[in-house]
Protein backbone atom coordinates (compact mmCIF):
# COMPACT_ATOMS: atom_id res chain seq x y z
CA UNK A 1 0.00 0.00 0.00
CA UNK A 2 0.97 3.58 -1.06
CA UNK A 3 1.72 6.56 1.82
CA UNK A 4 -1.07 8.98 2.59
CA UNK A 5 -1.95 11.24 4.95
CA UNK A 6 -4.67 11.08 6.80
CA UNK A 7 -7.63 13.23 8.07
CA UNK A 8 -10.76 12.85 10.11
CA UNK A 9 -13.33 15.11 8.64
CA UNK A 10 -15.98 17.37 11.04
CA UNK A 11 -18.59 18.32 8.63
CA UNK A 12 -19.79 16.85 5.00
CA UNK A 13 -18.94 20.44 3.56
CA UNK A 14 -15.31 20.58 5.45
CA UNK A 15 -14.87 16.78 3.99
CA UNK A 16 -15.66 18.06 0.58
CA UNK A 17 -13.59 20.94 0.93
CA UNK A 18 -10.62 18.74 2.14
CA UNK A 19 -11.28 17.14 -0.91
CA UNK A 20 -10.85 20.03 -2.82
CA UNK A 21 -7.80 21.26 -1.58
CA UNK A 22 -5.32 17.80 -1.81
CA UNK A 23 -5.62 16.48 -5.31
CA UNK A 24 -5.28 12.64 -5.34
CA UNK A 25 -7.48 12.76 -1.98
CA UNK A 26 -10.45 10.34 -1.63
CA UNK A 27 -13.24 9.60 1.04
CA UNK A 28 -13.40 6.88 3.50
CA UNK A 29 -16.20 5.51 5.27
CA UNK A 30 -16.56 1.74 5.22
CA UNK A 31 -13.36 1.20 3.35
CA UNK A 32 -14.54 -2.65 2.59
CA UNK A 33 -13.74 -2.25 -1.21
CA UNK A 34 -11.36 0.74 -1.10
CA UNK A 35 -9.03 -0.57 1.42
CA UNK A 36 -8.88 -3.91 -0.75
CA UNK A 37 -7.72 -1.74 -3.66
CA UNK A 38 -5.06 0.18 -1.79
CA UNK A 39 -3.79 -3.14 -0.77
CA UNK A 40 -3.37 -3.92 -4.46
CA UNK A 41 -2.23 -0.19 -5.83
CA UNK A 42 -5.38 -0.13 -7.89
CA UNK A 43 -6.40 2.56 -5.65
CA UNK A 44 -3.93 4.98 -4.67
CA UNK A 45 -4.75 8.42 -2.97
CA UNK A 46 -2.20 10.41 -2.01
CA UNK A 47 -4.85 11.75 1.45
CA UNK A 48 -7.50 9.62 3.08
CA UNK A 49 -10.37 11.75 4.54
CA UNK A 50 -12.44 10.02 7.21
CA UNK A 51 -15.87 10.36 6.98
CA UNK A 52 -16.98 8.25 9.69
CA UNK A 53 -17.27 10.94 12.59
CA UNK A 54 -20.02 12.85 10.30
CA UNK A 55 -23.20 11.11 12.55
CA UNK A 56 -25.11 11.16 8.52
CA UNK A 57 -26.39 7.22 10.11
CA UNK A 58 -30.07 8.43 10.78
CA UNK A 59 -33.21 7.04 8.42
CA UNK A 60 -35.43 10.02 8.28
CA UNK A 61 -39.26 9.89 7.10
CA UNK A 62 -39.17 12.98 4.40
CA UNK A 63 -41.94 15.43 4.08
CA UNK A 64 -42.98 13.68 0.50
CA UNK A 65 -43.50 10.72 2.58
CA UNK A 66 -40.72 8.90 1.73
CA UNK A 67 -37.44 8.34 3.69
CA UNK A 68 -33.76 9.68 3.40
CA UNK A 69 -30.95 7.41 4.43
CA UNK A 70 -27.77 9.16 5.61
CA UNK A 71 -24.86 7.96 3.44
CA UNK A 72 -23.46 6.33 6.22
CA UNK A 73 -25.76 4.56 7.55
CA UNK A 74 -24.60 0.85 7.44
CA UNK A 75 -25.93 -1.54 4.96
CA UNK A 76 -26.64 -3.72 7.52
CA UNK A 77 -29.19 -1.20 9.71
CA UNK A 78 -30.61 -0.38 6.16
CA UNK A 79 -31.85 -3.40 5.39
CA UNK A 80 -33.02 -4.04 9.18
CA UNK A 81 -34.65 -1.05 9.31
CA UNK A 82 -38.95 -1.67 10.36
CA UNK A 83 -39.73 1.05 7.39
CA UNK A 84 -37.20 -0.46 4.54
CA UNK A 85 -38.49 -4.13 5.02
CA UNK A 86 -41.93 -2.97 5.10
CA UNK A 87 -42.35 -0.43 2.46
CA UNK A 88 -39.17 -0.84 0.48
CA UNK A 89 -38.58 -4.83 0.56
CA UNK A 90 -36.69 -5.07 -2.46
CA UNK A 91 -33.83 -2.99 -0.99
CA UNK A 92 -33.73 -4.62 2.22
CA UNK A 93 -33.83 -7.75 0.26
CA UNK A 94 -30.86 -6.49 -2.00
CA UNK A 95 -28.84 -5.14 0.94
CA UNK A 96 -28.72 -9.01 2.24
CA UNK A 97 -28.26 -10.78 -1.27
CA UNK A 98 -24.93 -8.76 -1.12
CA UNK A 99 -21.25 -8.89 0.76
CA UNK A 100 -21.20 -11.15 4.20
CA UNK A 101 -22.31 -10.38 7.41
CA UNK A 102 -18.60 -8.98 8.24
CA UNK A 103 -18.71 -6.33 5.24
CA UNK A 104 -22.81 -5.31 5.70
CA UNK A 105 -21.68 -4.08 9.13
CA UNK A 106 -18.94 -1.90 7.62
CA UNK A 107 -20.31 -1.17 4.19
CA UNK A 108 -21.59 2.28 3.95
CA UNK A 109 -25.07 3.71 1.80
CA UNK A 110 -22.98 6.14 0.07
CA UNK A 111 -19.95 3.75 -0.20
CA UNK A 112 -21.91 1.07 -1.65
CA UNK A 113 -22.96 2.99 -5.02
CA UNK A 114 -19.17 3.91 -5.64
CA UNK A 115 -17.68 0.72 -5.40
CA UNK A 116 -15.62 -0.38 -8.01
CA UNK A 117 -16.12 -3.36 -10.19
CA UNK A 118 -14.55 -6.76 -9.81
CA UNK A 119 -13.90 -7.33 -13.40
CA UNK A 120 -10.69 -9.44 -13.34
CA UNK A 121 -9.10 -7.51 -15.50
CA UNK A 122 -9.18 -4.23 -13.52
CA UNK A 123 -8.06 -6.16 -10.71
CA UNK A 124 -4.69 -7.54 -12.55
CA UNK A 125 -2.63 -4.90 -12.69
CA UNK A 126 -0.65 -7.13 -15.31
CA UNK A 127 -3.34 -6.34 -17.62
CA UNK A 128 -4.29 -3.93 -19.59
CA UNK A 129 -7.49 -1.90 -18.34
CA UNK A 130 -8.70 1.46 -19.51
CA UNK A 131 -10.57 2.14 -16.17
CA UNK A 132 -7.84 1.35 -13.86
CA UNK A 133 -5.05 3.07 -16.47
CA UNK A 134 -7.32 5.31 -18.95
CA UNK A 135 -6.06 3.90 -22.70
CA UNK A 136 -4.10 1.34 -22.09
CA UNK A 137 -6.24 -1.01 -23.46
CA UNK A 138 -9.24 -3.50 -22.69
CA UNK A 139 -7.71 -6.98 -21.86
CA UNK A 140 -11.52 -8.39 -21.48
CA UNK A 141 -12.24 -7.67 -25.01
CA UNK A 142 -11.64 -10.89 -26.39
CA UNK A 143 -10.91 -12.42 -22.79
CA UNK A 144 -12.79 -14.01 -20.02
CA UNK A 145 -15.69 -12.32 -20.37
CA UNK A 146 -18.25 -14.58 -18.14
CA UNK A 147 -18.93 -12.30 -15.48
CA UNK A 148 -19.08 -9.02 -17.57
CA UNK A 149 -21.40 -6.67 -19.03
CA UNK A 150 -23.69 -7.98 -22.00
CA UNK A 151 -25.23 -3.90 -22.57
CA UNK A 152 -24.29 -0.74 -21.91
CA UNK A 153 -20.53 -1.06 -22.24
CA UNK A 154 -18.40 0.08 -24.80
CA UNK A 155 -15.21 -0.81 -27.11
CA UNK A 156 -13.09 0.56 -23.84
CA UNK A 157 -14.88 -1.65 -21.38
CA UNK A 158 -17.03 -4.22 -20.57
CA UNK A 159 -17.62 -4.27 -16.78
CA UNK A 160 -19.97 -4.61 -14.79
CA UNK A 161 -21.18 -1.94 -11.69
CA UNK A 162 -21.35 -4.90 -8.56
CA UNK A 163 -23.36 -3.46 -6.40
CA UNK A 164 -27.07 -5.20 -5.30
CA UNK A 165 -28.37 -2.37 -3.14
CA UNK A 166 -28.29 0.81 -5.97
CA UNK A 167 -30.04 -2.16 -8.54
CA UNK A 168 -32.97 -1.90 -5.94
CA UNK A 169 -32.38 1.68 -5.38
CA UNK A 170 -33.09 2.28 -9.26
CA UNK A 171 -36.30 0.33 -8.91
CA UNK A 172 -37.18 2.53 -6.29
CA UNK A 173 -36.17 6.12 -8.49
CA UNK A 174 -33.91 7.14 -5.31
CA UNK A 175 -32.35 10.07 -5.26
CA UNK A 176 -28.64 10.71 -4.35
CA UNK A 177 -28.02 14.25 -2.43
CA UNK A 178 -24.58 15.64 -2.34
CA UNK A 179 -22.31 18.48 -0.85
CA UNK A 180 -19.23 20.49 -2.83
CA UNK A 181 -16.73 22.90 -0.98
CA UNK A 182 -18.50 25.67 -1.52
CA UNK A 183 -21.86 24.53 0.19
CA UNK A 184 -23.67 23.61 -2.53
CA UNK A 185 -26.40 21.05 -2.82
CA UNK A 186 -27.25 18.89 -5.66
CA UNK A 187 -30.12 16.18 -5.69
CA UNK A 188 -29.06 13.65 -8.77
CA UNK A 189 -31.53 10.74 -9.59
CA UNK A 190 -29.63 7.22 -9.08
CA UNK A 191 -30.60 7.07 -12.52
CA UNK A 192 -28.69 9.96 -14.23
CA UNK A 193 -26.00 9.08 -11.09
CA UNK A 194 -23.86 6.44 -13.25
CA UNK A 195 -22.57 7.07 -16.06
CA UNK A 196 -21.56 4.15 -19.35
CA UNK A 197 -18.22 3.99 -19.64
CA UNK A 198 -18.05 5.21 -24.03
CA UNK A 199 -14.30 6.15 -24.40
CA UNK A 200 -13.89 7.20 -20.83
CA UNK A 201 -14.68 3.89 -18.50
CA UNK A 202 -12.62 5.39 -15.54
CA UNK A 203 -14.69 8.27 -15.21
CA UNK A 204 -17.96 6.22 -13.65
CA UNK A 205 -20.09 8.78 -11.86
CA UNK A 206 -21.17 12.70 -12.69
CA UNK A 207 -19.53 13.72 -8.79
CA UNK A 208 -17.13 16.39 -8.83
CA UNK A 209 -13.90 15.54 -7.08
CA UNK A 210 -14.85 17.34 -4.33
CA UNK A 211 -18.41 16.56 -4.22
CA UNK A 212 -19.39 14.15 -1.59
CA UNK A 213 -22.63 12.05 -1.58
CA UNK A 214 -24.67 13.35 1.93
CA UNK A 215 -27.75 11.02 1.31
CA UNK A 216 -29.86 8.83 -0.33
CA UNK A 217 -33.86 9.48 -0.37
CA UNK A 218 -36.37 7.16 -1.87
CA UNK A 219 -40.07 8.47 -2.65
CA UNK A 220 -42.97 7.62 -1.05
CA UNK A 221 -43.47 4.17 -1.34
CA UNK A 222 -44.81 2.13 -3.97
CA UNK A 223 -47.04 -0.79 -2.60
CA UNK A 224 -46.96 -3.98 -4.37
CA UNK A 225 -44.99 -7.03 -4.17
CA UNK A 226 -41.03 -6.63 -3.89
CA UNK A 227 -38.57 -8.80 -5.24
CA UNK A 228 -34.98 -8.99 -5.49
CA UNK A 229 -33.90 -12.32 -6.79
CA UNK A 230 -30.22 -12.95 -7.47
CA UNK A 231 -28.59 -15.63 -9.59
CA UNK A 232 -24.66 -16.22 -8.53
CA UNK A 233 -22.33 -19.34 -8.70
CA UNK A 234 -22.33 -19.71 -5.10
CA UNK A 235 -25.50 -19.40 -2.56
CA UNK A 236 -24.29 -16.79 -0.72
CA UNK A 237 -21.45 -14.18 -0.77
CA UNK A 238 -20.60 -13.77 -4.36
CA UNK A 239 -21.55 -11.52 -6.99
CA UNK A 240 -24.10 -11.67 -8.96
CA UNK A 241 -24.41 -13.22 -12.84
CA UNK A 242 -28.07 -11.99 -13.38
CA UNK A 243 -30.31 -10.42 -10.69
CA UNK A 244 -33.54 -9.16 -11.51
CA UNK A 245 -34.90 -6.45 -9.12
CA UNK A 246 -38.94 -5.70 -8.78
CA UNK A 247 -42.23 -4.11 -8.37
CA UNK A 248 -45.04 -5.97 -9.01
CA UNK A 249 -48.82 -4.36 -8.56
CA UNK A 250 -51.33 -6.46 -8.37
CA UNK A 251 -52.84 -5.37 -11.74
CA UNK A 252 -49.68 -7.11 -13.07
CA UNK A 253 -48.07 -3.47 -13.92
CA UNK A 254 -44.47 -2.85 -12.18
CA UNK A 255 -40.68 -1.89 -12.09
CA UNK A 256 -37.93 -3.84 -13.48
CA UNK A 257 -34.05 -3.33 -13.22
CA UNK A 258 -31.19 -6.01 -13.28
CA UNK A 259 -28.05 -6.29 -12.24
CA UNK A 260 -24.69 -8.00 -13.05
CA UNK A 261 -25.76 -7.44 -16.87
CA UNK A 262 -24.55 -3.28 -17.50
CA UNK A 263 -21.93 -0.76 -16.07
CA UNK A 264 -24.97 0.92 -13.94
CA UNK A 265 -28.20 -0.68 -12.80
CA UNK A 266 -29.72 -1.51 -15.87
CA UNK A 267 -33.74 -0.19 -16.35
CA UNK A 268 -36.03 0.81 -19.27
CA UNK A 269 -38.99 2.72 -17.85
CA UNK A 270 -40.75 1.41 -21.45
CA UNK A 271 -39.83 -1.74 -21.25
CA UNK A 272 -41.31 -2.18 -18.36
CA UNK A 273 -44.69 -1.58 -20.46
CA UNK A 274 -44.76 -4.94 -22.06
CA UNK A 275 -44.63 -6.53 -18.96
CA UNK A 276 -48.44 -7.87 -19.63
CA UNK A 277 -46.82 -9.88 -22.50
CA UNK A 278 -44.68 -11.80 -20.09
CA UNK A 279 -40.41 -11.89 -19.63
CA UNK A 280 -39.45 -12.54 -22.96
CA UNK A 281 -40.94 -9.30 -24.05
CA UNK A 282 -39.64 -7.16 -21.22
CA UNK A 283 -36.30 -8.80 -21.89
CA UNK A 284 -36.06 -7.97 -25.45
CA UNK A 285 -36.98 -4.71 -24.63
CA UNK A 286 -34.71 -4.21 -22.14
CA UNK A 287 -31.39 -6.10 -24.05
CA UNK A 288 -31.96 -3.92 -27.30
CA UNK A 289 -28.77 -3.43 -28.57
CA UNK A 290 -27.14 -5.36 -26.33
CA UNK A 291 -23.65 -6.99 -27.48
CA UNK A 292 -22.98 -10.16 -25.47
CA UNK A 293 -20.23 -12.08 -26.02
CA UNK A 294 -19.75 -16.06 -26.44
CA UNK A 295 -18.83 -16.26 -22.95
CA UNK A 296 -21.47 -14.02 -21.14
CA UNK A 297 -24.46 -14.24 -24.18
CA UNK A 298 -26.22 -17.41 -21.58
CA UNK A 299 -26.79 -13.86 -19.63
CA UNK A 300 -29.37 -13.00 -21.68
CA UNK A 301 -31.50 -16.65 -21.51
CA UNK A 302 -30.99 -16.59 -18.17
CA UNK A 303 -32.60 -12.59 -17.22
CA UNK A 304 -35.55 -13.91 -18.68
CA UNK A 305 -35.78 -16.99 -16.76
CA UNK A 306 -34.87 -15.11 -13.45
CA UNK A 307 -37.86 -12.72 -14.49
CA UNK A 308 -39.94 -15.16 -15.31
CA UNK A 309 -39.77 -16.61 -11.76
CA UNK A 310 -40.37 -13.54 -10.22
CA UNK A 311 -43.31 -13.10 -12.30
CA UNK A 312 -44.38 -16.52 -11.25
CA UNK A 313 -44.46 -15.68 -7.83
CA UNK A 314 -45.99 -12.66 -8.25
CA UNK A 315 -49.33 -14.38 -9.73
CA UNK A 316 -48.98 -16.42 -6.44
CA UNK B 1 39.90 -6.39 2.51
CA UNK B 2 37.17 -6.59 0.41
CA UNK B 3 35.69 -8.56 2.30
CA UNK B 4 35.67 -7.12 5.55
CA UNK B 5 34.77 -3.70 4.33
CA UNK B 6 31.50 -5.72 3.16
CA UNK B 7 31.00 -7.06 6.45
CA UNK B 8 31.07 -3.46 7.83
CA UNK B 9 28.81 -2.14 5.29
CA UNK B 10 26.56 -5.16 5.75
CA UNK B 11 26.84 -4.35 9.57
CA UNK B 12 26.03 -0.80 9.49
CA UNK B 13 23.04 -1.30 7.39
CA UNK B 14 21.86 -3.79 9.83
CA UNK B 15 22.25 -1.49 12.78
CA UNK B 16 20.02 1.57 11.18
CA UNK B 17 17.76 -1.36 10.18
CA UNK B 18 17.69 -2.83 14.10
CA UNK B 19 17.22 1.41 15.11
CA UNK B 20 14.83 1.93 12.64
CA UNK B 21 12.75 -1.13 13.43
CA UNK B 22 13.24 -0.24 17.69
CA UNK B 23 12.02 3.49 16.84
CA UNK B 24 8.80 2.15 14.80
CA UNK B 25 7.45 -0.61 16.69
CA UNK B 26 3.66 0.74 15.87
CA UNK B 27 4.49 -0.25 11.92
CA UNK B 28 3.26 -2.94 9.77
CA UNK B 29 6.40 -4.64 7.92
CA UNK B 30 5.62 -3.18 4.91
CA UNK B 31 6.81 0.62 5.40
CA UNK B 32 9.88 -0.91 5.23
CA UNK B 33 8.88 -0.87 0.80
CA UNK B 34 8.31 2.55 0.39
CA UNK B 35 10.82 2.90 -2.43
CA UNK B 36 9.21 1.19 -4.46
CA UNK B 37 6.70 3.98 -4.75
CA UNK B 38 9.13 6.81 -4.46
CA UNK B 39 11.48 5.93 -6.77
CA UNK B 40 14.09 6.54 -3.88
CA UNK B 41 17.27 4.61 -4.00
CA UNK B 42 18.02 4.36 -0.31
CA UNK B 43 16.90 1.15 1.66
CA UNK B 44 16.25 2.60 4.97
CA UNK B 45 13.04 5.62 4.12
CA UNK B 46 12.01 7.80 7.45
CA UNK B 47 8.08 7.64 7.27
CA UNK B 48 6.86 11.30 7.21
CA UNK B 49 4.98 12.75 10.22
CA UNK B 50 2.22 13.29 7.72
CA UNK B 51 1.88 9.87 7.01
CA UNK B 52 1.46 9.09 10.76
CA UNK B 53 -1.67 9.20 13.03
CA UNK B 54 -2.12 9.18 16.94
CA UNK B 55 -5.08 6.76 17.45
CA UNK B 56 -6.93 5.45 21.12
CA UNK B 57 -8.98 2.35 21.32
CA UNK B 58 -9.87 0.22 23.97
CA UNK B 59 -8.86 -3.73 23.37
CA UNK B 60 -10.93 -6.32 25.64
CA UNK B 61 -11.56 -3.90 27.78
CA UNK B 62 -7.83 -2.66 28.38
CA UNK B 63 -7.26 1.48 26.73
CA UNK B 64 -4.35 1.13 24.01
CA UNK B 65 -2.19 4.14 22.10
CA UNK B 66 -1.03 3.92 19.08
CA UNK B 67 1.43 6.36 17.11
CA UNK B 68 0.03 4.40 13.82
CA UNK B 69 1.48 4.42 10.13
CA UNK B 70 -2.10 5.38 8.47
CA UNK B 71 -2.14 2.12 6.36
CA UNK B 72 -1.65 0.31 9.50
CA UNK B 73 -4.71 -2.19 9.45
CA UNK B 74 -6.41 -2.98 12.45
CA UNK B 75 -5.69 -6.60 12.11
CA UNK B 76 -1.94 -5.54 12.10
CA UNK B 77 -2.08 -3.32 14.79
CA UNK B 78 -3.46 -5.96 17.05
CA UNK B 79 -1.10 -8.68 15.91
CA UNK B 80 2.13 -7.18 15.03
CA UNK B 81 1.96 -3.82 17.44
CA UNK B 82 -0.46 -5.05 20.45
CA UNK B 83 1.23 -8.73 19.91
CA UNK B 84 -2.66 -10.16 19.98
CA UNK B 85 -1.88 -13.03 18.00
CA UNK B 86 -5.53 -14.63 18.31
CA UNK B 87 -7.04 -13.30 15.55
CA UNK B 88 -5.74 -14.12 12.19
CA UNK B 89 -4.78 -13.02 8.71
CA UNK B 90 -6.25 -15.62 5.54
CA UNK B 91 -6.08 -13.66 2.61
CA UNK B 92 -6.25 -10.25 3.94
CA UNK B 93 -8.60 -9.21 1.29
CA UNK B 94 -11.69 -9.33 3.70
CA UNK B 95 -13.00 -12.67 1.81
CA UNK B 96 -11.75 -15.36 4.25
CA UNK B 97 -13.53 -14.09 7.66
CA UNK B 98 -9.95 -15.22 9.88
CA UNK B 99 -9.77 -11.66 10.81
CA UNK B 100 -13.13 -11.24 12.63
CA UNK B 101 -13.28 -9.35 15.08
CA UNK B 102 -16.04 -7.19 17.69
CA UNK B 103 -16.11 -4.13 17.27
CA UNK B 104 -18.24 -1.74 19.60
CA UNK B 105 -20.43 -5.03 19.33
CA UNK B 106 -20.61 -5.35 15.64
CA UNK B 107 -18.57 -8.25 13.93
CA UNK B 108 -15.78 -6.96 10.79
CA UNK B 109 -13.16 -7.87 8.95
CA UNK B 110 -10.27 -6.12 10.69
CA UNK B 111 -7.96 -6.35 7.63
CA UNK B 112 -10.02 -3.94 5.59
CA UNK B 113 -10.06 -1.25 8.13
CA UNK B 114 -7.57 1.27 9.19
CA UNK B 115 -6.31 1.39 12.66
CA UNK B 116 -6.21 4.68 12.71
CA UNK B 117 -10.24 4.86 11.63
CA UNK B 118 -10.76 3.31 15.20
CA UNK B 119 -10.34 6.34 17.49
CA UNK B 120 -12.61 5.44 20.77
CA UNK B 121 -14.14 1.80 19.65
CA UNK B 122 -14.07 -0.88 21.62
CA UNK B 123 -12.61 -3.48 20.45
CA UNK B 124 -13.25 -7.23 21.24
CA UNK B 125 -10.82 -10.27 19.75
CA UNK B 126 -10.72 -14.28 20.66
CA UNK B 127 -8.56 -13.31 24.00
CA UNK B 128 -11.32 -11.31 25.36
CA UNK B 129 -13.85 -13.98 24.68
CA UNK B 130 -12.86 -16.59 27.19
CA UNK B 131 -9.66 -17.73 28.80
CA UNK B 132 -8.37 -21.51 29.19
CA UNK B 133 -9.72 -21.17 32.96
CA UNK B 134 -12.95 -19.88 31.32
CA UNK B 135 -13.93 -20.44 27.87
CA UNK B 136 -17.14 -18.93 26.21
CA UNK B 137 -19.92 -21.06 25.65
CA UNK B 138 -18.87 -21.02 22.39
CA UNK B 139 -15.75 -21.93 22.59
CA UNK B 140 -16.45 -25.26 24.44
CA UNK B 141 -18.93 -25.93 21.90
CA UNK B 142 -16.32 -25.66 19.56
CA UNK B 143 -14.39 -28.11 21.11
CA UNK B 144 -16.97 -30.53 22.31
CA UNK B 145 -18.01 -30.80 18.17
CA UNK B 146 -14.72 -30.87 16.84
CA UNK B 147 -15.51 -27.34 14.99
CA UNK B 148 -11.75 -27.36 13.81
CA UNK B 149 -9.27 -29.15 12.53
CA UNK B 150 -5.83 -27.17 11.85
CA UNK B 151 -7.57 -24.02 13.66
CA UNK B 152 -6.46 -20.97 11.83
CA UNK B 153 -9.92 -19.87 10.91
CA UNK B 154 -11.23 -21.22 14.39
CA UNK B 155 -10.75 -17.74 15.90
CA UNK B 156 -12.95 -15.51 13.37
CA UNK B 157 -15.29 -18.32 13.07
CA UNK B 158 -16.35 -18.35 17.02
CA UNK B 159 -15.94 -14.24 16.98
CA UNK B 160 -18.67 -14.34 13.48
CA UNK B 161 -20.45 -17.30 15.42
CA UNK B 162 -21.37 -15.73 18.60
CA UNK B 163 -22.35 -12.35 16.40
CA UNK B 164 -24.63 -14.70 14.19
CA UNK B 165 -26.55 -15.67 16.84
CA UNK B 166 -26.87 -11.97 18.43
CA UNK B 167 -27.79 -10.92 15.02
CA UNK B 168 -30.51 -13.15 14.66
CA UNK B 169 -31.70 -12.14 17.76
CA UNK B 170 -31.61 -8.42 17.46
CA UNK B 171 -34.02 -9.35 14.65
CA UNK B 172 -31.67 -8.38 11.50
CA UNK B 173 -32.62 -10.16 8.52
CA UNK B 174 -30.20 -12.76 6.49
CA UNK B 175 -31.09 -13.63 2.22
CA UNK B 176 -32.73 -16.88 3.25
CA UNK B 177 -35.32 -15.10 5.96
CA UNK B 178 -38.53 -15.85 4.32
CA UNK B 179 -40.53 -13.30 5.75
CA UNK B 180 -38.37 -10.15 6.20
CA UNK B 181 -41.35 -8.54 8.47
CA UNK B 182 -41.82 -10.96 10.78
CA UNK B 183 -39.72 -12.74 14.07
CA UNK B 184 -36.83 -14.47 12.61
CA UNK B 185 -36.60 -17.97 14.01
CA UNK B 186 -32.58 -19.66 14.28
CA UNK B 187 -32.21 -22.63 11.33
CA UNK B 188 -29.44 -23.73 10.30
CA UNK B 189 -30.51 -22.51 6.69
CA UNK B 190 -30.05 -19.09 9.05
CA UNK B 191 -26.66 -19.86 10.23
CA UNK B 192 -25.27 -21.16 7.16
CA UNK B 193 -25.98 -17.91 5.51
CA UNK B 194 -24.65 -15.92 7.99
CA UNK B 195 -21.75 -17.67 8.40
CA UNK B 196 -20.68 -17.32 4.54
CA UNK B 197 -18.23 -14.93 5.18
CA UNK B 198 -16.24 -17.47 7.27
CA UNK B 199 -14.11 -19.98 4.80
CA UNK B 200 -12.40 -23.08 6.75
CA UNK B 201 -10.20 -25.12 4.07
CA UNK B 202 -9.92 -27.96 6.18
CA UNK B 203 -13.83 -28.28 5.48
CA UNK B 204 -15.02 -28.16 9.14
CA UNK B 205 -18.58 -26.76 8.42
CA UNK B 206 -20.78 -29.29 9.67
CA UNK B 207 -18.72 -29.64 13.21
CA UNK B 208 -19.04 -25.35 13.32
CA UNK B 209 -22.43 -25.87 12.67
CA UNK B 210 -23.64 -28.53 15.11
CA UNK B 211 -21.44 -26.25 17.40
CA UNK B 212 -23.31 -23.21 16.97
CA UNK B 213 -26.88 -24.69 16.79
CA UNK B 214 -25.42 -26.14 20.23
CA UNK B 215 -24.98 -23.18 22.15
CA UNK B 216 -28.18 -21.48 20.59
CA UNK B 217 -30.73 -24.78 22.17
CA UNK B 218 -28.51 -23.75 25.10
CA UNK B 219 -29.61 -20.12 25.13
CA UNK B 220 -33.18 -20.68 24.04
Amino acid sequence: MRAFSYERAGSPQEAAAAAAAHEGAQFIAGGTNLLDLMKLEIETPSHLIDVNGLGLDTIEATAEGGLRIGALVRNTDLAADQRVRRDYGVLSRALVAGASGQLRNKATTGGNLLQRTRCPYFYDTNMSCNKREPGSGCAAQGGYSRQLAVIGGSEACIATHPSDMAIAMRVLDAVVETVNAEGDTRAIPLADFHLLPGDTPHIETVLAPDEFITAVVLPRPLGGQHFYHKVRDRASYAFALVSVAAVIQPDGSGRIALGGVAPKPWRNEAAEAAMPNGARAVISRLFEGATPTEDNEFKVTLAERTLAAVLAEARG
Amino acid sequence: MSKLSDFEITRRNLLIGSATTTASLALPKFSFAQEKNTGQASSVTTIPNSAMTEVGFTVNGEARKLTADNRLTLLDALRESLQLSGTKKGCDHGQCGACTVMVNGRRINSCLSLAVMHEGDEITTIEGLGTPEGLDPMQVAFIEHDGYQCGYCTPGQICSAKATLEEIRAGIPSHVTEDITGEIQITSAEIRERMSGNLCRCGAYANILDAIEHVAEDKA
